[in-house]
C-alpha cells in the first residue's frame, strides 16, 4: 500500500466522511433542534470537488482498481456538482416536504459516493459494488417519505426490478471472469482484443448481460419500465437527483466498460445498441406527449434523453465520446433546475404535479415561470441554451459516423419533444389560474441553486468550448 | 458594433420582462420603442459604413466575431455577425419598420393593463432581437438561433390574447407546423456539414462553387430541399401555409411586424443567403418556383372571398410570399429580395391600417359590417389606399417595380406557364385588395359601431370602451391617434418611394438594387476566383454567368419587357375594374355570381378544405396512435393503470403489496426479461449462422 493509493481515493473518502458526519450529527440531534446538516454535505462535496481538481492530470490508481484519471475526476466533479445543486434546492423545501432531513442528506451523500466510484472503478467487481451502493441509496431515497403511499410503492418496484437487473449484471461479470479469467478492465480489454476475431459465445453473453444492467440504470427501452413509476412516486427532489446523478454515473461506467474493455467487440454491440437508442428516443418522446403529470412527463423526457446519450455512445468517435460527457453535464443542470422549481412549488395543499397546476404561474411568479421556461427550452434543445449545443454535438457525431438514420430520428424526436415541454410554458403564460390553493414561498438557497443552474444553462450554451475540450481530454484518458 | 444591433432590443426585452412590469405604460412602451429606434440608428450607421467600403474580392462586407461558440476538432463556429448588401437591406427593414410598429403599438395596445403592456413589448423586443440575429448570422447555426427564437416569439405573440381559445389554438398550430419546417432545417444543416465540412455561409458557397451543378437528385438537391422545407414552414408556403391565416389571432401590430414584414420572409432570405447553393440544385429551384407560384395563386383565390379584414390580408401575404419564392425559384434572387423589401412597407402599412380600422370600430373585423369609413377615417383611408395601389402593382408605386421584375424574370427564364399563373395572381391581387377597400371604406356603414363588445382580437379594447361615450351605434369614429398616424404616414411614403431603388433599365432606370444585391448571390474568396465574378469598374458584376445571362437578356428583350410591363399594368387595371364593378357599381352582381357558382364559392370560403384534410389524414391518425396504441396500449396498460389507481384504491401497505404481487411488477420484470431474451436471441441466431 502506497500513499498514492490513498491519494487516488481522497475525493471519495471526503464525501464518505461528510456522510458519516451528517449521520452522527443527526444521531445527536435533539428533536426539533435546527442543525445545518445540508451544509455539512456541502462542505464534503466542495472538498471532494477541490481535491478532484487538484488530482487533475495526476493519473493515479488506488489499490489497482480505483482510478483517478481525468475521466474519473470529470465525473467526480460533475456528480459533486449535482449533489451540491440538489442540496441547495433541498434547503427549506425538504423540511417543508416533511422529509427526515438527516437521513435524507446522509443517504444522498452515500449514494454520491457510489456514483463517484462508478466513474472511477477499473474493475467490474468494484463497479458492481459501486452500483449497489448507489442503487441502495436511491431505493431508500425514493421511499424516504414514509407517509407517501406512491413513494413506498415506487421504491418497492424500483428495488425489486433493480435487484433483477443487478442479477443480470452479476451474471455478466461471472461470464466475463469465466471466459477471460479477469475482472480488471485493462486486462479484459487485452484479452477480448486478442480473441475479437472469433469471440466466444460466453463473452457475447457476458456483454449482453452487462449491457442489460447498464441499460436498466440509464432507463433505456425496453428496460425503462420502472422509470415513470419511480420518478413520479419519489419526492420531487429525489427524482431530480436520481434522474441526473444515476444517469451520469451509469453512463460513466457504461462508457468505460463498453468503449474501453469491450471496444474490440464494437461491431457486435453497435447494432443492438443502435436499436435500443432508436426505440428509447421514440418511446420516450411519443409517450411523453400524452402525459398530464409533469413529473411523469419529465420521466419520459429522461428516457428520451437516455436515447440521445446512447446515440453518442453508438457513434463512439472522438466527437461522440466528448459529446456524451458534455450532454450529461447539460442534462444534469437543466433537469435539476426544472425539478428544483417543481419541488419549490409543491406544497401539501397543492402538489403542483398536474400540468393544470401550472396555470397562471407566469402572472403569479414571473421569475420562477421565466426560469422554468428556460430550463424547458433547454431540455427541448432550443438555442442558445446548452440543450441545443449538447444535442448538436451528439447528432453531429452520429452524422460523422454515417449513422444518418439515428441522427434523423434524433432530430425528429427532439422536434416532437418540444411540444410537451412547451405545453407547460403555454400553461404558465396562456392560461389563467384555476387550481385551488396558493403557492408556497421559495426559500433563499433554492433561488441560489436555480440561479446557478440557469447561469450554467446560458454559460454553456453560449461558451461551450471550454467544457467540451475538458470533456474531450478527460475521455481521452481512458483509452 | 454589429453586436449592438440585436443587443439593444434584447436589453429592452430584459428591462420590460423584469422591472418594466410595474412601470406605467408610457415608460415601458417608450423603452421598447427607443430600443428599436436606437438599434435602427446603429444599423443605419453600419450600412452607411458598408456603402463606403472598398470591395474586397468583389464584395463589401463587415464581419464581427464575438467569440467562438461551438468548437470541436472538426468544426469551429464562431458567434459571428456579418453584413453584406443582402443583410444590410434586411436589418434596415427590420429595425426601421420595427421601430414604426413599436411606435404604433404604444397607442394600439393602450387598453391593456400595465403588466400585459410590458409583456407585449418584451416579446416584441425579443422578437426583433432574434430576427436580427437570424439575418446577421454568418453561419447556419447562428441563423438557427434566430430562426428558433423568432418562432418562439411568434408563438407567444399569436397566443397573446390567450383568454380566447381560438388564439391559443392558433399559437399551437403555428408552433407545430413550424416544427415540421425546423426538422427540415436542422437535417439540411447536418447534411451540409457532412458534405462540405463547414457551416459558414461564405465557405459553403465557395465550396459548392467548385462543384458542378447537380443535374439530377443528388445530395446538394436533398440538402436544399430540406432547407426549403424549413422555408415553407417559416414563410407559410404550400403545404405548410395553414398556420399563417390563423396567426391573425394575435394583436394586429404583431401581424404587421412578424406575420407580414419580417419573420415570414425569413425563408426567402435564407434561400437568398444560400443562392450559390440553391443555384447548384436546379431541381430544387424548379420546385421552389412551382411551390411559390401555386401558393401565390391558391392564396389569392382564397383571399377573394374572405370576409375578415385581417384574413384577406393574411392570404394576401401568403400569396405575395409565393411571388418571392417564385422569383427565387427562377433564379431572380435580387428580384425576390426586392419584392420582400417593398412588400415589407406596403403590407406593414395595410396591416397597420386595418388595425386602425379595427381600433376605431372597437374590435370589429368583419368587412360586411364596415363601409363608409372613408369620410370618418381619412388618414387611415388615404394611407390604406396607397398601400393597396402599391400591392396591386399600379405604376409609380413600389409594388409595381418589384412585381414586374419578378414577372419579367419568370417570363425571361422560359417558365411561360408559371408566368401566366403569376399574371393571373396579379389580377386576383388587384381584385381582392380593391374589394377590401370598397367594402371597408366606400358606400355607407353597414352594422353598428361594434358597441356590443364584439369579442374579437381587440376584445379587451371593446370591453374597456363598451361604455364609452363614442361607442354608440353609428356614432362618430376616431381616426388613428398621433402615434399610429405617424407610423401610417411614414409607411405610406415608404410604400411609394421604396420602389425607386429598383427602376428597371427598360424604364431608363439603373436598377440599383439589383447591382447592389448581386454580390451577395455569388461565391467569393480565393478558391472561387475562377467562377466568381471579376470586379468591374463600378463594383458591378462583369463576368458572372448569371449576371451575364441576365444582361444579355435585358438587351435582347427590352422591347419584349416593355410590352409585358404594359400588359401587366393592364391586368392590374382589369383587376381594379372588376372589383369596382362588383363591389362599387353593382354590389348585387357579386352576390349573384357567388350564388351561381356556389360550389366554387364555398370551396374558396372554406379555404379548399385544407385544414379539414390535414386534420383527417394527419392529425387524427397521429393522435390515435400516440394515445391509443403507444400510451394506452404499450405503456399505460401496464404502468399508468396501476399508478393512477394508487390514489383511488390503494390504502395502506397491504394493499400496496397485494397490488405489487398481482400486478405490474411482474409485468415490468417480464418486459425486462423479454428484452434480454430478444437480445440474446439476436446474438444466438447470428452465432448459428
Amino acid at each position: 500500500m502506497q500513499r498514492s493509493d490513498f491519494s487516488a481515493i481522497v475525493p471519495v473518502l471526503i464525501v464518505t466522511l461528510s456522510a458519516c458526519a451528517v449521520m452522527l450529527a443527526e444521531a445527536f440531534r435533539r428533536k426539533h433542534e435546527e442543525m445545518p446538516l445540508g451544509w455539512l454535505g456541502v462542505i464534503g462535496l466542495v472538498g471532494a470537488t477541490a481535491s478532484s481538481i487538484l488530482l487533475w492530470n495526476s493519473h493515479l490508481v488506488g489499490f489497482g482498481v480505483v482510478a483517478a484519471d481525468n475521466f474519473a475526476l470529470f465525473f467526480n466533479v460533475m456528480i459533486c456538482a449535482i449533489g451540491l445543486l440538489t442540496i441547495f434546492l433541498s434547503m427549506g423545501t425538504a423540511e417543508r416536504d416533511q422529509l427526515p432531513v438527516g437521513e435524507y442528506y446522509t443517504i444522498m451523500l452515500f449514494a454520491i459516493v457510489g456514483m463517484m466510484l462508478m466513474g472511477s472503478s477499473k474493475d467490474l467487481l468494484v463497479i458492481f459494488l459501486a452500483l449497489e451502493i448507489m442503487s441502495l441509496g436511491v431505493y431508500v431515497l425514493t421511499g424516504i417519505k414514509r407517509t407517501s403511499e406512491a413513494g413506498a410503492e415506487a421504491a418497492f418496484k424500483y428495488f425489486v426490478l433493480g435487484a433483477f437487473s443487478s442479477a443480470f449484471f452479476l451474471y455478466g461479470i461471472a461470464f466475463t471472469y469465466a471466459t477471460t479469467g479477469t475482472t480488471k478492465l485493462d486486462e479484459l480489454g487485452l484479452k477480448i482484443a486478442s480473441t475479437s476475431a472469433e469471440p466466444n459465445l460466453l463473452v457475447i453473453l457476458a456483454m449482453v448481460f452487462l449491457l442489460v444492467g447498464f441499460a436498466f440504470k440509464v432507463a433505456a427501452v425496453p428496460f425503462h419500465m420502472w422509470t415513470p413509476d419511480a420518478y413520479q412516486g419519489a419526492p420531487t427532489l429525489v427524482t431530480g437527483f436520481m434522474s441526473t446523478g444515476v444517469k451520469a454515473a451509469a453512463f460513466a461506467a457504461f462508457v468505460r466498460v463498453f468503449l474501453a474493455a469491450f471496444e474490440p467487440l464494437r461491431m457486435d454491440w453497435v447494432p443492438v445498441l443502435s436499436a435500443i437508442a432508436g426505440l428509447t428516443m421514440i418511446l420516450g418522446t411519443v409517450v411523453g406527449v400524452a402525459q398530464t403529470s409533469v413529473k411523469r412527463m419529465l420521466a419520459y423526457s429522461s428516457i428520451a434523453h437516455a436515447g440521445y446519450l446512447l446515440v453518442g455512445l453508438v457513434a463512439s468517435n472522438a466527437a461522440g465520446k466528448a459529446a456524451i460527457l458534455f450532454y450529461l453535464v447539460s442534462y444534469a443542470i437543466t433537469n435539476l433546475g426544472a425539478f428544483g422549481i417543481l419541488a419549490a412549488l409543491s406544497s401539501p395543499d397543492r402538489p403542483h404535479d398536474d400540468i393544470r397546476d401550472f396555470a397562471g404561474l407566469g402572472q403569479d411568479r414571473p421569475w420562477l415561470a421565466g426560469l422554468l421556461t428556460i430550463f424547458l427550452l433547454s431540455l427541448g434543445g432550443f438555442p442558445p441554451t446548452v440543450g441545443f449545443v449538447a444535442k448538436w454535438y451528439i447528432f453531429n457525431a452520429a452524422v460523422q459516423e454515417h449513422m444518418v438514420a439515428l441522427a434523423v430520428l434524433g432530430v425528429l424526436t427532439s422536434v416532437v419533444s418540444v411540444f410537451f415541454y412547451l405545453r407547460i410554458v403555454v400553461m404558465m403564460y396562456m392560461v389563467d389560474e384555476t387550481a385551488p390553493g396558493h403557492r408556497p414561498v421559495v426559500p433563499v438557497m433554492v433561488f441560489v441553486g436555480l440561479l446557478l443552474a440557469v447561469a450554467g444553462v446560458f454559460y454553456l450554451g453560449v461558451l461551450p468550448g471550454r467544457l467540451l475540450s475538458i470533456a474531450a481530454s478527460s475521455v481521452a484518458s481512458i483509452f | 458594433m454589429l453586436l449592438l444591433i440585436p443587443l439593444i432590443p434584447f436589453l429592452g426585452f430584459l428591462i420590460n420582462a423584469t422591472i418594466g412590469r410595474r412601470w406605467p405604460k408610457s415608460l415601458s412602451g417608450g423603452v421598447a420603442t427607443a430600443a428599436m429606434g436606437l438599434s435602427f440608428g446603429v444599423a443605419a450607421m453600419q450600412v452607411w459604413h458598408l456603402w463606403h467600403l472598398e470591395p474586397v474580392h468583389g464584395v463589401r462586407a463587415i464581419e464581427q466575431t464575438v467569440f467562438t461558440w461551438l468548437q470541436s476538432d472538426t468544426l469551429t463556429i464562431p458567434l459571428a455577425f456579418r453584413i453584406d448588401p443582402l443583410s444590410s437591406l434586411m436589418i434596415l427593414v427590420i429595425t426601421g419598420i420595427g421601430s414604426l410598429i413599436h411606435l404604433y403599438s404604444t397607442e394600439y395596445m393602450h387598453e391593456e393593463t400595465d403588466s400585459e403592456f410590458a409583456r407585449y413589448f418584451s416579446y416584441l423586443n425579443l422578437f426583433a432581437s432574434f430576427m436580427l440575429v437570424l439575418v446577421l448570422g454568418s453561419s447556419f447555426p447562428v441563423m438557427f438561433v434566430g430562426w428558433e427564437g423568432v418562432g418562439l416569439c411568434s408563438y407567444l405573440l399569436i397566443g397573446f390574447y390567450y383568454a380566447k381559445p381560438s388564439a391559443a389554438d392558433a399559437g399551437k398550430k403555428a408552433f407545430i407546423v413550424n416544427r415540421i419546417g425546423d426538422f427540415g432545417f436542422i437535417l439540411g444543416m447536418l447534411l451540409i456539414f457532412a458534405l462540405f465540412g463547414t457551416l459558414n455561409f461564405q465557405d459553403v458557397a465557395t465550396a459548392v462553387s467548385q462543384l458542378p451543378t447537380e443535374q439530377h437528385w443528388g445530395l446538394i438537391t436533398i440538402a436544399t430541399m430540406l432547407l426549403f422545407l424549413g422555408a415553407t414552414g417559416k414563410s407559410a408556403q404550400v403545404p405548410l401555409y395553414v398556420w399563417l391565416p390563423d396567426a391573425m389571432e394575435g394583436p394586429t401590430p404583431v401581424s404587421a411586424l412578424i406575420h407580414a414584414a419580417t419573420m415570414v420572409t425569413a425563408g426567402v432570405y435564407m434561400i437568398g443567403r444560400n443562392a450559390v447553393l440553391f443555384s447548384h440544385a436546379p431541381e430544387t429551384l424548379g420546385i421552389v418556383a412551382v411551390v411559390g407560384c401555386v401558393t401565390a395563386l391558391m392564396a389569392g383565390t382564397i383571399g377573394l372571398v374572405q370576409n375578415d379584414i385581417k384574413r384577406v390580408l393574411a392570404y394576401s401575404t401568403v400569396s405575395q410570399l409565393g411571388y418571392m419564392f417564385l422569383a427565387m425559384g427562377v433564379g431572380a434572387f435580387a428580384g425576390g429580395i426586392f419584392h420582400l423589401y417593398t412588400h415589407a412597407f406596403f403590407k406593414a402599412l395595410l396591416f397597420l391600417g386595418s388595425g386602425a380600422v379595427i381600433h376605431a370600430l372597437h374590435g370589429e373585423q368583419d368587412l360586411r359590417k364596415m363601409g363608409g369609413l372613408r369620410k370618418e377615417l381619412p388618414i387611415t383611408y388615404w394611407t390604406f389606399l396607397i398601400g393597396t395601389l402599391a400591392i396591386a402593382g399600379v405604376p409609380l408605386f413600389s409594388g409595381f417595380f418589384s412585381k414586374d421584375e419578378i414577372l419579367w424574370k419568370t417570363y425571361e427564364s422560359g417558365h411561360i406557364v408559371l408566368w401566366v399563373l403569376a399574371v393571373l395572381t396579379a389580377f386576383l391581387t388587384a381584385t381582392y385588395m380593391f374589394r377590401l377597400v370598397y367594402m371597408a371604406f366606400a358606400g355607407e356603414r353597414r352594422g353598428g359601431a361594434g358597441a356590443h363588445g364584439h369579442a374579437d382580437a381587440h376584445g379587451h379594447a371593446a370591453a374597456a370602451q363598451g361604455h364609452g361615450p363614442d361607442a354608440h351605434g353609428g356614432g362618430h369614429l376616431h381616426d388613428a391617434p398621433p402615434a399610429m398616424a405617424i407610423a401610417l404616414i411614414v409607411l405610406a411614403i415608404g410604400s411609394v418611394a421604396a420602389g425607386y431603388v429598383g427602376v428597371p433599365h427598360v424604364l431608363k432606370g439603373d436598377n440599383r438594387i439589383e447591382s447592389y444585391l448581386e454580390p451577395s448571390f455569388v461565391a467569393h474568396g480565393a478558391g472561387a476566383a475562377e467562377t466568381a465574378m471579376v470586379t468591374g469598374g463600378e463594383g458591378a458584376p462583369a463576368e458572372h454567368a448569371l449576371a451575364a445571362e441576365a444582361s444579355a437578356g435585358e438587351h435582347g428583350g427590352s422591347s419584349m419587357e416593355m410590352m409585358l410591363m404594359i400588359f401587366s399594368v393592364l391586368v392590374a387595371g382589369a383587376g381594379i375594374l372588376t372589383a369596382t364593378y362588383f363591389f362599387k357599381w353593382k354590389p348585387e352582381a357579386a352576390d349573384s355570381v357567388a350564388a351561381s357558382m356556389s360550389g366554387v364559392h364555398s370551396l374558396l370560403l372554406n379555404k379548399y378544405y385544407v385544414d379539414e384534410l390535414y386534420n383527417a389524414i394527419i392529425v387524427q391518425p397521429i393522435k390515435r396512435v400516440s394515445t391509443g396504441v403507444l400510451w394506452k396500449g404499450v405503456d399505460a396498460g401496464m404502468i399508468d393503470g396501476t399508478v393512477n389507481a394508487v390514489g383511488l384504491v390503494v390504502r395502506g401497505w397491504s394493499a400496496v403489496l397485494r397490488r405489487l404481487q398481482t400486478g405490474s411488477v411482474r409485468a415490468y420484470a417480464m418486459s425486462l426479461f423479454v428484452g434480454v431474451v430478444v437480445i440474446v436471441g439476436y446474438y444466438l441466431s447470428a452465432w448459428v449462422r
